[in-house]
Formats: C-alpha cells, structure tokens, sequence
C-alpha cells in the first residue's frame, strides 16, 4: 500500500481567542488517487480541516495548533503555504476572492511564474490547464467580465496550473446554478478518474456529489465522526446526523427501503429491481396546471385580489449593454410564495431589485401594495454595528430568534443566524412588508439552516406575506415555495406550480422528483416516501395475485417499514 | 447603478494587440508630445487624434466621459488664470480696483493661455484613459515583475481589485438602502457605515492574502522572461510613438508651431503649423487603419 498522500495525525486546533477547538484530535489518512468528501454541518470543522491540510493553518491564521500534518511528506509545521501550495492546489468558496490578476491568462500563470518555472513551461502550464478545464476560449478575457461559474474555473484551473498532486476544494459549488454546480462536480470527477488527482471537497449539498466519490469523512464538533464510503456514511446519517442525509436517502428511509442510494441513478435502478418505480409520462411536463394561467395577465382583473407586486413588461436595459431583463410581466398575490429560479446571469437579482425599487424599469411598470423587504445575497452586508441589539429593533430579533444574542457581535453569529438577522433588520418591527423578496438566501448554509428558514418563509405566507426567493437550490425551493417561475436570458420562461416546475426537470428538479421521473409532481422526500408507500401496498397486492415468487415484500433490498 | 468601467478588458483593435510595452511607449509619446507642444491648433490636433484613437480602439466611449470629466477640471483652470494672472496687453473686462489684488484687469492673453493649459489637462487626463484602458496591467507589471515582484504583484492586484472594491461599496450602499429606516444617518451612522466597509475590505484582503501565499508569494521567484513575437502592429505603434516624438520635438523648436501668450498674444497660423498638425494626427492615427490579424 502506497503512503498516504495527506496525513493528520491527532491534530487539535482552535482559532485565535477561541475557547472551543476548530479541530478536535483529527485523524486521517488520504491515500493518493482519492476522491474524499467532507460533510458537516456549518462550523464543525470542514473549513479549518482543508486549511490545516495546506498549511494555512497554523502559519497564516495562528492560534493553537497541536498534533502533525504531513502533505506528501512535508511536516505542515516546518513548511507554509507556499511551499505545499506545490503539492496541493485550494479553490475556496468565493472566487472573487481567488483572482490575484487582470486577465484570465495572467491568472492561470502568477502561480507556475511566483514558483520558478521557465517561459516555456509557463506558457504550456496555462495552456494544458486551460484546456483540461474547457477554458481555452477564455484566456485573453478580463477576469472581471467573467461570469461566476467561469470566475470559479478559472479559480479552479490557477489552483491546478502547477499539476498538483491534491485538491483542496470549499464548498465551490455554493455559488452557482446547478448547471455550473454539475458541471464543477464533473470536472472533478475527470480529474480524480483521467489523471489520478487526489480530491477533497467540502460541499453541503452532498446529493450533487455523492455518487462521484470514493469516501466521505463526516466532522462533527471538529471531530470525526464517520470515515466510510458513501453508503455507509448514509447509514451513519441516518442515525446520527439526520441533517446530513441527502433526499435520495431520506426518501428511502421514509419509505422504509434500504440500502439508501449515493444517487439517482442508484435509487431508480433499486426501485426498478423491485418495481417500484414510477412511469414516466413524457406528456405531463407540457401538461397545463388547472387554475394558472402560465402568461400573467390573461385572468381578468376583476376576478383577482389586489396583487402585493406587479411587474407589467419590465424591462432593464443597460446603457451601453445588453437588456437585464426583457419584458418581465409577474404577479404576485398576498400569501403566495414563489421561488425564483434558473441560471446565474438569467436577472433573478435584477427583478428582485426592481421589485424592491432598488432600479427603475428602462420600459414597463411595477406596483406594490405596500413595503417590499429585500434580502440580499450577502447578510453581512447588512451589520454596521457591533452588538446585535443595535442591528435591528428587540421585536424583530425576537421574531427570528434571536432575542438571547443581543449582546453579540453581529460577525461572531453563524451562517444561518447572519442570515437570520439579516431578515430582522429589512423586515423591522414596524409594519409587516406586503412583500418579503429574498436573494439567494441559503448560500454556504447547512441543510438544517435551510430548514429552519423554508419554515420561517412558510409562516410569512401564512400570515399573508408575499414571499418570492430567488434561489439556485431546488430542494429549498420545493420546501419554502408553491410556486415556481424560471427565467432565462432576462425573460420569464415558466411560471407554474412548484410541483409543475420541480418536477419535470434534469437540473431545476428536486432530487426525489429525478428519481420518480416527475410522478404526480412529487418533490419532497416525505411525498416520495408516502408515494412508494402506496406501490409497495399495490405491488404486495399485486403479488398476491400473481403468487408468492414474485413478491416485492419479500425482496432482500427492501427492509424495515415496508406495509405489511 | 453600474460600476463606470474604466479599466483594461481585452478588445480586437490594433492598440490592444500590441505588446504592453509598446503600447505603454506609445502612450508616453503622446504624453510628451502633449507637454512639449503648446500651439494651440496643433494640440488641438492632437486632442481630436486620441479621441479618434480612443474610437479606433473601441473605448470611444469611455474616452467621451473621460472629456467630460476632464471638461469639468479644465473650467477653473481658465477662470482662475483669466483672474489671477496679471499678464497680457489686451483687456477684454475691468472688474475695477480688487484693493490687494489690484487692479481686476481681464486680458484675452490669459485666458488663451488659461485654456492651453486646460487642453494640455485635458490631453494628459485622456491619454492616461487611453492607456489604462488599451494597455494590458498584467503584462506590463509582468515587466516590472522582473524587476520587483512583490510591488509589481501588489500594484497588479491594487488595478485587479479597484473594480472588485468598487462593486463591494456598491453592494454595501444597496443593502443599506433596503432597511426600512434606510441607511444609517448622521456622524455616527457614516462612521459607522465607514466602518463597516472597512472591515469588509480588510476581510476581503485576508481571503486574498490567504490566496497569495498558496500561489507561491512567500517564495516568489523572478518572472521569467516571454519571447512573443512582435506583430506588425507592434512595429505599427513604434514607428508611431518615434513620429509623434519626432514631430514633437520638431514643434517646440520650429516656427511654424511657436507660441507667446504674454505679453501678447503669439500664435501664428502658416502651412507649417497646418503640415504639422495633420502630420501629427496622422502619426497617431496611421497605425489603427491596419486591422488585420486582430482576433475578435
């Protein structure tokens, strides 16, 4: 057996001025030629762990470091960044953050240049990384017109130039469509497959990933609590990380069937083996919902309640540069919660911003029954003060649940409380807004994060808020919306129930819809689950009938809480 | 709102398919020709050959709003000189006896010499716009790189992040106006609004820094040196900035572009100074009419 590539061995670490460690006797072994995940909820140790592994840690962030690390060899103690940066390649969450230069050449070349490599090697680094990566056509681009998925490849690609033997990668999903999302994760998968690169990828969405990979190392409270393969790890979530469980392994367990599938692919060829899976209707995707019309408008007026927002032909044009959005007509009723959805760059973030009255349309109209509240993407955005109380007033910290932190600093909270103070200070405490408008809200947060806010928006509704969020994340979708609308290219394309929308689709689709190919505009593994319930019910009957050879209850694959 | 772009992207002209260098060479051209030449006919030959430049390039517009802003700062130049200046023979206003300041005697000397001066601002502001958006950052401080890494990498990443900076304000003031109180007001509020956008930057500048040193800053090496063959707008843009210097200097000596604003006015026009303005218009603009090989 060959020598572990990356090597932490009893490693505890903690932060500067933290009490608890990051990294809690940490050990682990990644052999060259892996492809590891690391799953954990938010701040239990993902992070720190991908920069204890390259040396950030403890050289660039101090604080108190205990244990060894060794990256092909190299003692993380006697070596920094620079040095492993030989060895392992990082691509963080932000690409913004990630390129140093003006162009996407540039970029691909500072790091083969700042390590001593030669003209000729240089220029063949950034062209054999640039076509590796598919981003050949880039390379005399700005790096400032890039769009995010590009930004991240060419992140990506500078982390790869110098063909390190690991890659380090955190949460680089969270910022792109799922398109970009997959294709990222693809790109990997070629990497690890085609030229044995060892990867590590921290990701919270695990269901985009988890059928690329060979292991999953689940942290929990900096230590490890699982070490496994995939489909061990799902059985470890199950029991004691429920919030880590991907929906494909949900649905399973709720349906009582084991063993839980890594992916789509994997639960469909189960349901299949056991007849259980649904037939496809090619024609229901097409097939128009009852009580929507799918072009805003077409309703006569009269018939309809006043509309908390309502966008007539709105169109964005840039001065000097293409329409943002073009001719966007959208109506949006008091108690209605919509998710906003499609591909980066399709004019969510636009819409959102005219509906708040942020930007005036170039052409068309927009009214509002009453006060919009607009929550951007980034909630750190919104702290200028350093306590909690001096945020937002007692009344609405009280009403996200956050009356106890009023003595913290705004910056010390958790992905999911910013986020949640971040909705205290646009809502306020004054009069409700007939309009809560929400812009990518779930990035970087934990499914258990996600949750709690699909619940909160769910509440607003119910109180008769409008909600509308715009959002790359179909399963938060599916749990905080009943409609969908998808837009691309500045236009609205569909506009229909959720089940409508999420359902019958490769990449704006639930997982749970992928793998029951739409039936009956399930989208949530609890629907899934109460679906393949009703099978198995109809197939052991059916089984009765047909004899006793052929039962599915009797099928090994099938376990615990089959109906009997 | 959207963030003024004013800087480098890469576009199909002739002045963007040259090397950094030359391209910088040729701006400094234009530059000296600027501050050396002082007849007002030929830099105002001058001014309309990199505004067509500016076009040639495809940054037509940023050069228009560059004008603009150049208008603006070109103004109280001449109003101050015209005020202060207690040169010139021919007064065109009395504004009577200013007690310390003397008598307010305008003279039309002052002010063409006030708006000379204006042209030359507006001249140098344009060419710096032309520049920084023609001439490729990242290659001309891989130049300087050779020399010092660190600062060179620094000014690279200064020019890489000033948009990036630019949209984070822009980002911050957003979320701001979407409190339903709007944003904070007051010294206190600024203060602490300044605060809050400091701390982002400096946020923003630790992620950065993390990257450097994985990229290999610490143990930076000198860049090595790229042969690129030179284009033929390359030579285009040498023998260029070598004509626009050339007739630069011919028109600080020669006659024909000489120019006294005091004690009287002294700007002759002759077919010398008509030869050596279209002479040096055609020397800045000759190199964009050959357009081939320009990917794009």
């Amino acid at each position: 057996m060959s020598a572990p590539l990356l090597c932490l061995d009893h490693v505890t670490y903690s932060y500067p001025g933290a009490e608890t460690p990051a990294l809690d006797d940490v050990s682990i072994a990644i052999e060259p030629g892996e492809f590891c995940l690391l799953a954990s909820l938010s701040g239990h140790g993902k992070s720190t762990l991908l920069r204890a592994a390259c040396g950030l840690v403890p050289h660039f962030h101090g604080g108190r470091f205990a244990g060894r690390v060794t990256l092909a060899g190299l003692d993380t103690r006697e070596h920094g960044p620079a040095r492993l940066g030989g060895v392992a390649g990082v691509l963080f969450q932000d690409p913004e953050t990630q390129l140093v230069m003006s162009s996407v050449r540039g970029e691909l070349a500072l790091a083969l240049e700042s390590r001593g490599h030669g003209a000729a090697a240089v220029a063949r680094g950034v062209e054999e990384v640039a076509l590796a990566l598919g981003i050949d056509s880039l390379l005399d681009r700005s790096t400032h017109d890039l769009s995010g998925g590009e930004k991240q490849r060419v992140a990506l690609g500078a982390a790869l130039a110098g063909r390190p033997r690991l890659v380090l990668l955190d949460e680089p999903t969270s910022q792109l469509d799922p398109v970009a999302g997959d294709e990222l994760i693809g790109l990997l998968r070629r990497l690890n497959q085609e030229w044995e690169t060892t990867i590590v990828l921290a990701e919270h969405r695990l269901e985009r990933c988890l059928s690329s990979i060979d292991r999953v190392i689940a942290l929990e409270h900096g230590r490890v609590g699982c070490d496994s393969d995939p489909q061990a790890f799902l059985a470890w979530a199950a029991e004691r990380s429920p919030a880590l469980q991907t929906p494909a392994a949900k649905l399973f367990a709720l349906a009582g069937l084991s063993p839980a599938p890594a992916g789509v692919r994997q639960a469909r060829a189960t349901l299949r083996a056991h007849d259980l899976l649904p037939e496809e209707d090619p024609a229901r995707v097409d097939r128009p919902q009852p009580g929507r019309s799918t072009e805003n408008g077409r309703v006569r007026r009269s018939q309809q309640p006043p509309a908390a927002l309502e966008c007539n032909g709105v169109w964005h044009e840039l001065r000097d540069g293409p329409a943002i959005l073009r001719g966007v007509t959208l109506r949006v009723q008091p108690g209605e919660s919509v998710a906003l959805m499609g591909r980066n760059g399709a004019g969510k973030s636009t819409l959102l911003r005219h509906a708040a009255g942020l930007l005036d349309p170039t052409r068309g109209r927009i009214s509002r029954a009453g006060r919009v509240a607009l929550l951007l993407q980034n909630p750190g955005d919104y702290f200028v003060h350093e306590r909690v109380a001096d945020e937002a007033p007692a009344q609405a910290l009280a009403a996200v649940g956050l009356a106890q932190m009023a003595e913290r600093n705004p910056r010390d909270l958790s992905g999911g409380e910013r986020q949640r103070l971040a909705l205290a200070i646009v809502t306020g405490s004054g009069d409700e807004p007939a309009l809560l408008a929400l812009d990518e809200p779930t990035r970087g947060m934990d499914r258990e994060a996600k949750a709690e806010l699909a619940l909160e928006l769910r509440r607003r509704a119910g109180r008769g808020q409008a909600v509308i969020v715009a959002t790359h994340d179909p399963e938060f979708a599916a749990a905080c919306a009943d409609r969908a609308i998808l837009m691309a290219d500045g236009r609205v394309i569909a506009d229909g129930t959720a089940a409508e929308l999420l359902a019958g689709g490769w990449y704006f689709a639930t997982e749970t819809a992928r793998i029951l190919a739409g039936a009956d505009g399930v989208l949530l593994p609890e629907q899934g689950a109460e679906l393949l319930r009703a099978r198995q019910v109809d197939a052991g009957v059916r089984a009765g009938t047909e004899g006793p050879g052929e039962a599915v209850l009797d099928a090994p694959a099938i376990g615990r809480g089959v109906a009997r | 709102m959207r963030v003024v772009a004013l800087f480098y992207r890469r576009l199909p002209s002739p002045l963007h398919a040259t090397h950094a260098a030359v391209g910088a060479l040729w701006a400094a051209a234009l530059t000296v020709a600027a501050l050396v030449l002082s007849h007002p006919l030929v830099l105002g030959a001058l001014l309309a050959a990199v505004l067509c430049a500016g076009a040639g390039a495809g940054v037509g517009r940023q050069l228009a709003r560059s004008l603009r802003l150049a208008g603006l700062v070109s103004l109280p130049i001449v109003l101050v000189n015209v005020l202060v200046s207690r040169q010139g023979l021919t007064v065109f206003a009395r504004l009577g006896d200013l007690g310390p300041f003397g008598q307010g005697d305008l003279t039309v000397e002052a002010l063409v010499y006030g708006a000379v001066i204006a042209l030359k601002v507006t001249l140098l502001m344009l060419v710096t716009t032309l520049a920084s958006l023609t001439v490729d950052p990242d290659e001309l401080l891989r130049i300087l790189r050779r020399l010092s890494f660190r600062s060179a990498l620094t000014a690279s990443l200064a020019t890489r992040m000033l948009p990036v900076l630019a949209a984070d304000a822009q980002r911050l003031a957003e979320a701001q106006r979407t409190r339903p109180e709007g944003a904070p007001r007051g010294a206190r509020g600024r203060v602490a609004l300044l605060r809050a956008m400091i701390g982002g930057s400096l946020d923003r500048a630790m992620d950065v820094a993390a990257t450097l040193e994985l990229r290999g800053f610490a143990g930076a090496h000198r860049a090595p040196r790229l042969s690129r063959p030179w284009s033929r707008h390359d030579i285009a843009f040498l023998l260029s900035a070598v004509a626009v210097l050339a007739l630069a200097v011919i028109g600080r000596f020669a006659s024909a572009a000489s120019f006294d604003a005091y004690p009287e006015l002294h700007a002759p026009v002759s077919a010398g100074t008509i030869v050596l303005s279209i002479a040096l218009a055609a020397a800045v603009l000759l190199p964009f009419a050959d357009r081939r090989g320009i990917d794009g």
